[in-house]
Protein backbone atom coordinates (compact mmCIF):
# COMPACT_ATOMS: atom_id res chain seq x y z
CA UNK A 1 0.00 0.00 0.00
CA UNK A 2 2.06 3.03 -1.16
CA UNK A 3 0.49 6.16 0.93
CA UNK A 4 1.03 9.94 0.56
CA UNK A 5 -0.68 13.00 -0.50
CA UNK A 6 -1.46 13.79 -4.09
CA UNK A 7 1.60 14.86 -6.14
CA UNK A 8 3.87 12.83 -3.90
CA UNK A 9 4.99 10.15 -6.58
CA UNK A 10 3.20 6.94 -5.55
CA UNK A 11 1.20 7.19 -9.05
CA UNK A 12 4.35 7.48 -10.85
CA UNK A 13 5.97 4.47 -8.49
CA UNK A 14 2.69 2.13 -9.51
CA UNK A 15 2.99 2.99 -12.98
CA UNK A 16 6.76 2.46 -13.09
CA UNK A 17 5.90 -1.52 -12.04
CA UNK A 18 3.84 -2.38 -15.37
CA UNK A 19 6.59 0.25 -17.14
CA UNK A 20 3.89 2.99 -18.25
CA UNK A 21 6.97 5.61 -17.32
CA UNK A 22 10.43 4.50 -17.38
CA UNK A 23 12.66 4.19 -14.71
CA UNK A 24 15.76 6.97 -14.57
CA UNK A 25 17.45 4.45 -12.08
CA UNK A 26 17.08 1.29 -9.97
CA UNK A 27 15.16 -2.11 -10.75
CA UNK A 28 11.73 -3.55 -9.85
CA UNK A 29 11.67 -6.72 -9.72
CA UNK A 30 8.25 -9.01 -9.88
CA UNK A 31 8.90 -12.46 -9.29
CA UNK A 32 12.34 -12.30 -9.08
CA UNK A 33 12.65 -11.02 -12.71
CA UNK A 34 13.52 -7.39 -13.65
CA UNK A 35 10.25 -5.76 -15.22
CA UNK A 36 12.82 -3.89 -17.68
CA UNK A 37 13.72 -7.16 -19.19
CA UNK A 38 10.40 -8.20 -19.89
CA UNK A 39 8.04 -7.08 -22.92
CA UNK A 40 5.78 -4.69 -21.66
CA UNK A 41 3.08 -5.54 -23.21
CA UNK A 42 3.45 -9.20 -22.04
CA UNK A 43 4.45 -7.90 -18.73
CA UNK A 44 1.08 -5.39 -18.19
CA UNK A 45 -0.97 -8.01 -19.31
CA UNK A 46 0.04 -10.45 -16.67
CA UNK A 47 -0.77 -7.43 -13.89
CA UNK A 48 -3.84 -6.47 -13.30
CA UNK A 49 -4.86 -3.03 -13.65
CA UNK A 50 -7.38 -0.98 -11.76
CA UNK A 51 -7.92 2.89 -12.07
CA UNK A 52 -10.76 5.38 -11.07
CA UNK A 53 -13.62 4.87 -12.84
CA UNK A 54 -12.79 6.58 -15.78
CA UNK A 55 -10.24 3.96 -16.97
CA UNK A 56 -13.43 1.60 -18.23
CA UNK A 57 -13.66 2.01 -22.33
CA UNK A 58 -17.05 4.08 -22.34
CA UNK A 59 -17.68 1.88 -26.08
CA UNK A 60 -17.61 -1.45 -24.63
CA UNK A 61 -20.33 -3.12 -22.57
CA UNK A 62 -19.53 -4.46 -19.31
CA UNK A 63 -18.80 -7.88 -20.55
CA UNK A 64 -16.23 -6.98 -23.40
CA UNK A 65 -14.25 -3.96 -20.44
CA UNK A 66 -14.12 -7.48 -18.11
CA UNK A 67 -13.04 -9.39 -21.29
CA UNK A 68 -10.30 -7.58 -22.89
CA UNK A 69 -7.84 -8.82 -20.67
CA UNK A 70 -8.41 -12.51 -21.98
CA UNK A 71 -9.51 -11.20 -25.44
CA UNK A 72 -5.39 -10.10 -25.80
CA UNK A 73 -4.38 -13.40 -24.36
CA UNK A 74 -6.79 -15.15 -27.01
CA UNK A 75 -8.79 -16.92 -24.94
CA UNK A 76 -11.70 -18.28 -26.80
CA UNK A 77 -14.69 -16.61 -26.47
CA UNK A 78 -16.52 -19.38 -24.56
CA UNK A 79 -13.95 -18.96 -22.25
CA UNK A 80 -14.23 -15.44 -21.78
CA UNK A 81 -17.79 -15.19 -21.21
CA UNK A 82 -17.96 -18.05 -18.82
CA UNK A 83 -14.82 -15.82 -17.10
CA UNK A 84 -16.80 -12.53 -17.33
CA UNK A 85 -19.94 -14.10 -15.46
CA UNK A 86 -17.82 -15.38 -12.84
CA UNK A 87 -15.88 -12.45 -12.11
CA UNK A 88 -19.03 -10.13 -11.72
CA UNK A 89 -20.36 -12.63 -9.68
CA UNK A 90 -17.45 -12.42 -7.63
CA UNK A 91 -17.75 -8.46 -7.37
CA UNK A 92 -21.88 -9.05 -6.36
CA UNK A 93 -23.02 -7.84 -9.93
CA UNK A 94 -25.81 -9.74 -11.42
CA UNK A 95 -24.66 -10.94 -14.63
CA UNK A 96 -27.47 -10.88 -16.51
CA UNK A 97 -28.80 -7.59 -15.65
CA UNK A 98 -24.65 -5.49 -16.23
CA UNK A 99 -23.16 -7.96 -18.77
CA UNK A 100 -24.54 -5.81 -21.51
CA UNK A 101 -24.73 -2.01 -19.83
CA UNK A 102 -22.77 0.80 -20.75
CA UNK A 103 -20.50 2.31 -18.27
CA UNK A 104 -22.73 5.65 -18.66
CA UNK A 105 -25.32 3.05 -17.43
CA UNK A 106 -23.59 2.37 -14.19
CA UNK A 107 -23.38 4.20 -10.64
CA UNK A 108 -20.05 5.45 -9.12
CA UNK A 109 -19.69 2.21 -7.46
CA UNK A 110 -20.95 -0.73 -9.67
CA UNK A 111 -18.49 0.97 -11.76
CA UNK A 112 -15.35 0.65 -9.84
CA UNK A 113 -16.20 -3.10 -9.28
CA UNK A 114 -16.12 -3.74 -13.11
CA UNK A 115 -12.99 -1.67 -12.99
CA UNK A 116 -11.92 -4.26 -10.27
CA UNK A 117 -13.44 -7.75 -12.35
CA UNK A 118 -11.49 -6.56 -15.42
CA UNK A 119 -8.00 -5.90 -13.40
CA UNK A 120 -9.09 -9.60 -12.02
CA UNK A 121 -10.09 -11.07 -15.79
CA UNK A 122 -6.96 -13.37 -16.70
CA UNK A 123 -5.56 -14.41 -13.14
CA UNK A 124 -2.81 -11.56 -13.03
CA UNK A 125 0.11 -12.64 -10.65
CA UNK A 126 -0.06 -8.98 -9.18
CA UNK A 127 -2.42 -6.37 -9.06
CA UNK A 128 -2.20 -2.83 -9.12
CA UNK A 129 -4.99 -0.31 -8.11
CA UNK A 130 -4.22 3.36 -8.35
CA UNK A 131 -7.30 4.99 -6.04
CA UNK A 132 -9.64 2.99 -7.62
CA UNK A 133 -12.38 3.85 -5.18
CA UNK A 134 -11.71 7.10 -5.52
CA UNK A 135 -14.43 8.65 -6.99
CA UNK A 136 -17.09 7.00 -4.88
CA UNK A 137 -19.04 8.04 -1.35
CA UNK A 138 -18.12 6.83 2.02
CA UNK A 139 -20.46 4.02 2.38
CA UNK A 140 -19.90 2.28 -0.60
CA UNK A 141 -16.25 2.62 -0.68
CA UNK A 142 -15.99 0.96 2.79
CA UNK A 143 -18.36 -1.61 1.52
CA UNK A 144 -15.91 -2.33 -2.02
CA UNK A 145 -12.88 -2.42 0.58
CA UNK A 146 -14.46 -4.94 2.37
CA UNK A 147 -14.94 -6.95 -0.56
CA UNK A 148 -11.51 -6.16 -2.38
CA UNK A 149 -9.95 -7.49 0.78
CA UNK A 150 -11.79 -10.50 0.54
CA UNK A 151 -10.75 -11.40 -3.17
CA UNK A 152 -7.43 -10.58 -2.42
CA UNK A 153 -7.19 -13.06 0.48
CA UNK A 154 -9.07 -15.52 -1.26
CA UNK A 155 -6.61 -14.98 -4.89
CA UNK A 156 -3.87 -14.76 -2.65
CA UNK A 157 -2.59 -11.96 -5.22
CA UNK A 158 0.03 -9.59 -4.23
CA UNK A 159 -1.58 -6.17 -4.86
CA UNK A 160 -0.19 -2.82 -4.53
CA UNK A 161 -2.21 -0.21 -3.82
CA UNK A 162 -2.25 3.63 -4.32
CA UNK A 163 -4.05 6.28 -1.91
CA UNK A 164 -3.91 8.95 -0.55
CA UNK A 165 -6.28 8.37 2.18
CA UNK A 166 -4.77 7.07 5.37
CA UNK A 167 -8.27 5.37 6.81
CA UNK A 168 -8.42 3.32 3.65
CA UNK A 169 -4.15 2.32 3.61
CA UNK A 170 -4.66 1.13 7.51
CA UNK A 171 -7.63 -0.67 6.89
CA UNK A 172 -6.05 -2.47 3.53
CA UNK A 173 -2.73 -2.78 3.98
CA UNK A 174 -0.33 -5.71 5.39
CA UNK A 175 2.86 -2.97 4.85
CA UNK A 176 2.30 0.29 4.25
CA UNK A 177 4.49 2.49 2.47
CA UNK A 178 4.36 6.36 3.33
CA UNK A 179 5.60 8.39 -0.04
CA UNK A 180 6.15 11.91 0.50
CA UNK A 181 7.99 14.23 -2.04
CA UNK A 182 9.31 11.19 -4.18
CA UNK A 183 10.96 9.57 -1.29
CA UNK A 184 9.52 6.59 1.02
CA UNK A 185 9.18 8.08 4.92
CA UNK A 186 8.47 5.08 6.08
CA UNK A 187 7.90 1.03 5.40
CA UNK A 188 5.34 -0.81 8.37
CA UNK A 189 2.95 -2.82 9.05
CA UNK A 190 -0.28 -0.41 10.28
CA UNK A 191 0.11 -1.82 13.67
CA UNK A 192 3.61 -0.77 13.38
CA UNK A 193 3.23 2.49 12.18
CA UNK A 194 0.81 3.81 14.51
CA UNK A 195 2.74 2.50 17.45
CA UNK A 196 6.75 3.43 16.17
CA UNK A 197 6.46 6.13 13.46
CA UNK A 198 9.97 6.47 11.85
CA UNK A 199 9.65 10.71 11.18
CA UNK A 200 7.41 13.52 12.70
CA UNK A 201 5.40 13.87 9.18
CA UNK A 202 4.46 9.93 9.50
CA UNK A 203 2.88 10.61 13.24
CA UNK A 204 1.06 13.60 12.92
CA UNK A 205 -0.11 12.10 9.19
CA UNK A 206 -1.65 8.59 11.35
CA UNK A 207 -2.14 10.23 14.44
CA UNK A 208 0.35 8.31 16.23
CA UNK A 209 0.36 8.23 19.70
CA UNK A 210 -3.80 8.78 19.91
CA UNK A 211 -5.04 5.67 22.17
CA UNK A 212 -8.43 6.21 20.50
CA UNK A 213 -7.11 6.01 16.49
CA UNK A 214 -4.80 2.65 17.48
CA UNK A 215 -8.02 1.26 19.34
CA UNK A 216 -10.55 2.19 16.16
CA UNK A 217 -8.03 0.83 13.62
CA UNK A 218 -7.42 -2.46 15.71
CA UNK A 219 -10.99 -2.60 15.52
CA UNK A 220 -11.74 -2.06 12.00
CA UNK A 221 -8.63 -4.55 10.80
CA UNK A 222 -10.51 -7.29 12.82
CA UNK A 223 -13.83 -6.83 10.68
CA UNK A 224 -12.13 -6.16 7.62
CA UNK A 225 -10.69 -9.92 8.15
CA UNK A 226 -14.79 -11.32 9.04
CA UNK A 227 -16.03 -12.56 6.08
CA UNK A 228 -18.62 -9.99 4.44
CA UNK B 1 -38.60 20.92 -63.00
CA UNK B 2 -40.41 20.36 -66.58
CA UNK B 3 -37.32 17.92 -67.39
CA UNK B 4 -37.24 16.16 -64.75
CA UNK B 5 -40.66 15.28 -65.10
CA UNK B 6 -40.28 14.37 -68.64
CA UNK B 7 -37.22 12.52 -68.48
CA UNK B 8 -37.10 11.25 -65.22
CA UNK B 9 -34.78 7.62 -65.98
CA UNK B 10 -31.97 9.85 -67.83
CA UNK B 11 -32.27 12.12 -64.55
CA UNK B 12 -32.15 9.25 -62.25
CA UNK B 13 -29.08 7.72 -64.23
CA UNK B 14 -26.97 10.64 -64.12
CA UNK B 15 -27.66 11.14 -60.52
CA UNK B 16 -26.69 7.26 -60.24
CA UNK B 17 -23.61 8.32 -61.95
CA UNK B 18 -22.92 11.10 -60.37
CA UNK B 19 -23.25 9.32 -56.82
CA UNK B 20 -21.00 6.51 -58.21
CA UNK B 21 -18.40 9.09 -59.08
CA UNK B 22 -18.53 10.36 -55.47
CA UNK B 23 -18.57 7.12 -53.30
CA UNK B 24 -15.24 6.22 -55.60
CA UNK B 25 -13.70 8.92 -55.14
CA UNK B 26 -14.31 9.29 -51.59
CA UNK B 27 -13.19 5.60 -50.63
CA UNK B 28 -9.90 6.30 -52.07
CA UNK B 29 -9.86 9.65 -50.46
CA UNK B 30 -10.20 7.98 -47.63
CA UNK B 31 -7.65 5.23 -48.08
CA UNK B 32 -5.25 8.16 -48.74
CA UNK B 33 -6.10 10.71 -45.88
CA UNK B 34 -6.30 8.13 -43.18
CA UNK B 35 -2.44 7.33 -43.07
CA UNK B 36 -2.07 11.24 -43.08
CA UNK B 37 -4.43 12.15 -40.29
CA UNK B 38 -3.06 9.34 -38.71
CA UNK B 39 0.38 10.69 -39.12
CA UNK B 40 -0.73 14.20 -38.38
CA UNK B 41 -2.21 13.03 -35.19
CA UNK B 42 0.97 11.47 -34.31
CA UNK B 43 3.87 14.20 -35.01
CA UNK B 44 1.49 17.32 -33.83
CA UNK B 45 4.87 19.79 -34.98
CA UNK B 46 4.52 18.18 -38.27
CA UNK B 47 0.54 18.13 -38.75
CA UNK B 48 1.15 21.59 -39.12
CA UNK B 49 2.86 21.39 -42.35
CA UNK B 50 0.72 18.78 -44.04
CA UNK B 51 -2.85 19.84 -42.79
CA UNK B 52 -1.47 23.09 -43.98
CA UNK B 53 -0.15 21.93 -47.44
CA UNK B 54 -3.64 20.02 -47.83
CA UNK B 55 -5.41 22.96 -47.32
CA UNK B 56 -3.16 24.98 -49.82
CA UNK B 57 -4.43 22.13 -52.24
CA UNK B 58 -7.98 22.99 -51.06
CA UNK B 59 -7.47 26.34 -52.03
CA UNK B 60 -7.14 25.67 -55.72
CA UNK B 61 -9.93 26.65 -57.55
CA UNK B 62 -11.52 23.20 -58.42
CA UNK B 63 -11.69 24.64 -62.50
CA UNK B 64 -8.00 25.74 -62.49
CA UNK B 65 -6.85 22.20 -60.86
CA UNK B 66 -9.52 20.36 -63.29
CA UNK B 67 -7.78 22.37 -66.34
CA UNK B 68 -4.62 20.84 -65.58
CA UNK B 69 -5.82 17.81 -64.92
CA UNK B 70 -7.27 17.49 -68.41
CA UNK B 71 -3.73 18.63 -70.19
CA UNK B 72 -2.35 15.61 -68.25
CA UNK B 73 -5.10 12.78 -68.09
CA UNK B 74 -7.40 13.79 -71.17
CA UNK B 75 -11.00 13.73 -71.10
CA UNK B 76 -13.29 11.60 -69.35
CA UNK B 77 -13.77 10.11 -65.57
CA UNK B 78 -9.96 10.53 -64.45
CA UNK B 79 -9.27 14.35 -64.23
CA UNK B 80 -12.42 14.51 -61.76
CA UNK B 81 -11.52 11.64 -60.28
CA UNK B 82 -8.38 12.99 -59.54
CA UNK B 83 -9.65 16.76 -58.47
CA UNK B 84 -12.21 15.10 -56.33
CA UNK B 85 -9.40 13.02 -54.01
CA UNK B 86 -7.21 15.80 -54.09
CA UNK B 87 -10.07 18.13 -52.58
CA UNK B 88 -11.30 15.94 -49.80
CA UNK B 89 -7.80 15.45 -48.53
CA UNK B 90 -8.04 18.42 -46.50
CA UNK B 91 -11.29 17.91 -44.80
CA UNK B 92 -10.88 14.09 -44.23
CA UNK B 93 -7.22 14.11 -43.31
CA UNK B 94 -7.85 17.11 -40.86
CA UNK B 95 -11.39 15.30 -39.42
CA UNK B 96 -8.42 11.84 -38.87
CA UNK B 97 -6.24 13.97 -36.89
CA UNK B 98 -9.04 15.86 -34.84
CA UNK B 99 -10.20 12.34 -34.20
CA UNK B 100 -7.38 10.41 -33.27
CA UNK B 101 -6.40 13.90 -31.08
CA UNK B 102 -9.90 14.33 -29.40
CA UNK B 103 -9.80 10.69 -27.51
CA UNK B 104 -9.93 10.88 -24.12
CA UNK B 105 -6.09 9.97 -22.48
CA UNK B 106 -7.61 8.31 -19.56
CA UNK B 107 -8.76 5.87 -21.97
CA UNK B 108 -5.75 5.38 -24.11
CA UNK B 109 -3.62 5.32 -20.00
CA UNK B 110 -6.13 2.42 -19.90
CA UNK B 111 -5.48 0.51 -22.18
CA UNK B 112 -1.95 0.22 -22.31
CA UNK B 113 -2.04 -0.73 -18.84
CA UNK B 114 -4.39 -3.42 -19.53
CA UNK B 115 -1.51 -4.19 -22.19
CA UNK B 116 -2.86 -3.45 -25.67
CA UNK B 117 -0.02 -3.35 -28.26
CA UNK B 118 -0.24 0.56 -29.93
CA UNK B 119 -1.83 -1.03 -32.79
CA UNK B 120 -4.40 -2.64 -30.84
CA UNK B 121 -5.21 1.02 -29.25
CA UNK B 122 -5.43 1.85 -32.80
CA UNK B 123 -8.04 -0.06 -33.60
CA UNK B 124 -10.12 -1.23 -30.29
CA UNK B 125 -10.03 2.28 -28.84
CA UNK B 126 -9.02 5.14 -30.56
CA UNK B 127 -10.72 4.29 -33.55
CA UNK B 128 -14.03 3.51 -32.47
CA UNK B 129 -14.06 6.83 -29.86
CA UNK B 130 -12.83 8.99 -33.20
CA UNK B 131 -15.69 7.46 -35.40
CA UNK B 132 -17.88 10.50 -34.88
CA UNK B 133 -15.52 12.97 -35.69
CA UNK B 134 -13.73 10.90 -38.53
CA UNK B 135 -17.60 10.52 -40.28
CA UNK B 136 -18.40 14.08 -39.92
CA UNK B 137 -15.39 14.79 -41.74
CA UNK B 138 -16.43 12.57 -44.22
CA UNK B 139 -20.23 13.92 -44.11
CA UNK B 140 -18.27 17.96 -45.14
CA UNK B 141 -16.17 15.96 -47.85
CA UNK B 142 -19.23 14.18 -49.47
CA UNK B 143 -21.23 17.46 -50.00
CA UNK B 144 -18.25 19.45 -51.25
CA UNK B 145 -17.62 16.81 -53.32
CA UNK B 146 -21.12 16.16 -54.76
CA UNK B 147 -20.91 20.19 -55.43
CA UNK B 148 -17.37 19.65 -57.18
CA UNK B 149 -18.27 16.55 -58.99
CA UNK B 150 -20.81 18.62 -61.65
CA UNK B 151 -17.65 20.12 -63.33
CA UNK B 152 -17.52 15.99 -64.02
CA UNK B 153 -20.05 17.40 -66.95
CA UNK B 154 -17.54 19.71 -68.80
CA UNK B 155 -15.22 17.26 -68.92
CA UNK B 156 -16.98 14.79 -70.09
CA UNK B 157 -17.08 12.68 -67.16
CA UNK B 158 -20.93 12.53 -67.27
CA UNK B 159 -23.03 12.88 -64.14
CA UNK B 160 -25.76 15.58 -63.22
CA UNK B 161 -23.11 18.42 -64.12
CA UNK B 162 -23.48 16.73 -68.07
CA UNK B 163 -27.41 18.11 -67.91
CA UNK B 164 -25.83 21.95 -66.43
CA UNK B 165 -23.39 22.21 -69.31
CA UNK B 166 -25.78 21.07 -72.21
CA UNK B 167 -28.40 23.32 -70.87
CA UNK B 168 -25.53 25.95 -71.01
CA UNK B 169 -24.71 24.89 -74.74
CA UNK B 170 -28.52 24.29 -75.84
CA UNK B 171 -29.79 27.51 -73.85
CA UNK B 172 -31.87 24.97 -72.00
CA UNK B 173 -33.02 26.38 -68.77
CA UNK B 174 -34.87 23.50 -67.24
CA UNK B 175 -31.78 21.26 -68.20
CA UNK B 176 -29.59 23.34 -66.08
CA UNK B 177 -32.24 23.65 -63.18
CA UNK B 178 -32.82 19.48 -63.25
CA UNK B 179 -28.92 19.06 -62.83
CA UNK B 180 -28.43 22.02 -60.54
CA UNK B 181 -31.84 20.90 -58.46
CA UNK B 182 -30.53 17.38 -58.95
CA UNK B 183 -27.06 17.62 -57.46
CA UNK B 184 -28.35 20.02 -54.30
CA UNK B 185 -30.92 17.27 -53.70
CA UNK B 186 -28.29 14.20 -53.46
CA UNK B 187 -25.96 16.77 -51.40
CA UNK B 188 -29.06 17.07 -48.80
CA UNK B 189 -29.53 13.75 -48.92
CA UNK B 190 -25.95 12.56 -47.79
CA UNK B 191 -26.05 14.93 -45.63
CA UNK B 192 -28.72 13.61 -43.41
CA UNK B 193 -27.84 9.84 -43.91
CA UNK B 194 -24.62 10.59 -42.28
CA UNK B 195 -25.57 13.41 -39.82
CA UNK B 196 -27.58 9.93 -38.58
CA UNK B 197 -24.79 7.54 -38.99
CA UNK B 198 -22.67 10.26 -37.35
CA UNK B 199 -25.11 10.27 -34.13
CA UNK B 200 -25.47 6.40 -34.08
CA UNK B 201 -21.13 6.60 -33.58
CA UNK B 202 -21.39 9.28 -31.10
CA UNK B 203 -23.66 7.05 -29.00
CA UNK B 204 -21.94 4.24 -29.38
CA UNK B 205 -18.36 5.83 -28.51
CA UNK B 206 -19.97 6.23 -24.79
Amino acid sequence: MLLGPSGCGKSTLLRAVNRLVPLSGGRIELGERDVASMDAVELRRGIGYAIQAVGLFTHMTVAQNVGVVPSLLGWKRGQIETRVDELLELVHLEPRRYRNRRPRQLSGGEAQRVGVARALAARPGALLMDEPFGAVDAVVRSELQRELARIVRESQTTTLFVTHDVDEALRLADRVVVVRDGRIEQTARPEDLLDDPATAYVRDLVHAGDPVYREYFAHVRELMREPA
Amino acid sequence: MRYILEHPARVAALAGAHLALVAIALAVALAIAFPIGLYAARRPRAAVWVIGALGALYTIPSLALLAVLVQAFGLGFTPIFIALVVYAQFMLARNVAAGIDGVDPAQIDAARGLGMSPAQILVRVEIPHALPVFIGGVRVAAIAMIAIATLAGYVGGGGLGALIFDGLTLHQTSMIVAGSLGASALAIAADLVLRAIERRARRSAG
